[in-house]
């Protein structure tokens, strides 16, 4: 293992001084927590917070601030936090209006995050949550029951916190965020397993000339292995598969997002973007919203994933497109 | 009788027992999870322990949220928020005095936080029969033993150790095996005998 790092028990501690020192106009580090939040508290609206295990850089502190996350709370990697921790969370950004949990769907991020909501309610505050499942690739994961939670809970991000800031109500936000979970849809492919500080060692072995589809942000394994094949066979296999699940029709509006996972350079995901361009085209699909980059990551895996939005309501492209004052959502 | 001193007692006792044996649970956990259930819980007891030595109980119920606060928030993991809702929910029925309404509120907060059923190859397999035998009024170190030894032929279907699948079948489940230090701690207790 060769990684820029001190102790590997001490990088939770020492990366999160770092993030908020660097972005300290933005955020700062909730005291005595491993909590990032607003550093500007916007009274009168509903709060999201949000977290999960760290390793997923810049989710999900990256996306704390105006129009998006009011808290991002920071397990160890690839660790849930604590159920104390997210309820810090929630105290601290409740400004009466309630408090809306973003969760990805893990068992131990579900049990620790539900666990802080029946905290915060014994304590009278209003608190729902919205549980993140777009990882179409396979159901009943190493540490989920049912779908994974990946890169199309940044999208949830950017559409409930751009709703909040209108003033939508904790009910309004809740469903809402039922709502376009079942819209947003996530698969991707790896092509080099990540390496968690602690163990050393990737996660798993794939030879140099193989790729894995459906592999999940912990290492989970995916569907079918492969030998590597050109950008453009891969777009047309994660496009097959969610067309399958959506069973689109041309005409249909959509918002796409690439993502890469760690260690695969924009070069090789402006490549993957151009392919998905064309076969969306070949589908008719207007293409309304697009995004890319390293928004949900997996410490250095190479690889990316795929995210579709299907804009079944009018608003959710204005929520896309307003303005936000974080750090890791791009221009 | 349920009072703050014998609550302290039982659960100290529960601490000790986790602590002590805090490499078999590991072993155990190394069979069919990661590994870390030993040093998860004895992280969490000795925050509980800490927590006893540096505050004054009025009642029942301070113990068991106290207990609450300082397993949920230093186990991690699915153990952490399991045993947490557990202890939380015996704090909201500690008025009753009555220790099988208490074990049975901890058990419904097991089974609400993990969504498990008897027969998973969990922590409940163990919290069922206890219930049931104190609502019988016979608890015994038998009933304890036979419910962990119970779980080894089960196949796992929730938790981690659901993914290594037929390679569970055979081992004690950790969390069973250290939800019944909880049980012999309470049977070593005088809360039954007074």
């Amino acid at each position: 293992m060769k990684k820029i790092i001190n102790q590997p028990s001490d990088i939770l501690e020492e990366m999160l001084e770092g993030f908020c020192y660097a972005h300290s106009d933005k955020v700062k580090r909730l005291e005595n927590t491993n909590v990032v939040i607003r550093k500007d508290k916007q009274a009168g609206k509903v709060s999201l917070v949000s977290g999960g295990g760290s390793g997923h850089e810049p989710s999900h502190a990256g996306f704390v601030g105006q129009g998006m996350l009011d808290a991002a709370v920071c397990g160890e990697v690839f660790t849930s936090p604590t159920p104390d921790q997210v309820f810090e969370a929630i105290k601290a950004t409740d400004c009466g209006a309630g408090v809306l949990l973003i969760i990805k769907n893990y068992t131990g991020d579900v049990m620790n995050f539900e666990m802080a909501l029946d905290l915060a309610e014994a304590e009278g505050i209003a608190v729902d949550k919205v549980i993140v499942d777009d990882d179409i690739a396979v159901e009943d994961s190493t540490y989920t029951a049912g779908k994974r939670g990946v890169a199309g809970t940044v999208i949830v991000h950017k559409i409930l916190g751009a709703a909040a800031e209108q003033g939508l109500s904790l009910p309004e936000l809740k469903a809402l965020g039922d709502r376009l979970v079942k819209q947003i849809k996530t698969i991707g492919v790896a092509i080099h397993a990540a390496t968690v500080p602690e163990v050393g060692k990737p996660g798993f072995n794939l030879a140099d000339d193989m790729m894995e589809y459906g592999v999940g942000i912990h290492g989970e394994p995916g569907y079918r292995r492969d030998k590597i094949r050109p950008s453009k066979d891969i777009a047309a296999e994660l496009i097959e598969k969610l067309k399958d699940d959506f069973t689109w029709k041309s005409g249909d509006h959509y918002g796409i997002l690439v993502n890469g996972l760690g260690a695969t350079p924009l070069m090789e995901q402006y490549v993957f973007m151009n392919d998905v361009k064309g076969q969306l085209e070949t589908e008719g699909l207007k293409v309304d919203f697009k995004k890319i980059g390293n928004l949900m990551t997996s410490i250095d895996m190479a690889g990316l994933s795929l995210t579709l939005i299907r804009l079944t309501e009018n608003e959710w492209l204005d929520y896309l497109n307003a303005p936000v004052r974080v750090t890791a959502w791009g221009g | 009788m349920l009072t703050t001193e014998n609550t302290v007692n039982w659960l100290t006792s529960f601490g000790e027992k986790v602590i002590e044996n805090k490499a078999y649970l590991s072993e155990l956990d190394s069979l069919i999870g990661d590994g870390d259930h030993g040093s998860n819980m004895a992280r969490g007891v000795q925050a509980m322990l800490e927590k006893f030595q540096s505050t004054e109980f009025k009642e029942p119920n301070d113990v068991f949220k106290t207990t609450a606060m300082a397993l949920l928030s230093k186990i991690g993991g699915a153990s952490g928020p399991l045993y947490g809702s557990a202890f939380m929910e015996m704090a909201k029925q500690s008025e009753t005095g009555d220790i099988s309404v208490i074990i049975s509120a901890g058990l419904d907060g097991i089974k609400k936080r993990g969504r498990a059923e008897p027969g998973e190859k969990t922590m409940i397999d163990v919290w069922v029969p206890v219930c049931e035998a104190l609502q019988e009024n016979q608890l015994t170190k038998q009933v304890i033993d036979e419910a962990v030894q119970a779980t080894k032929p089960m196949k796992a279907t929730k938790g981690r150790a659901s993914y290594v699948g037929d390679r569970s079948i055979g081992e004690i489940d950790p969390g069973a095996m250290s939800s019944a230090y909880l049980f012999e701690a309470l049977l070593e207790g005088d809360i039954l005998n007074d």
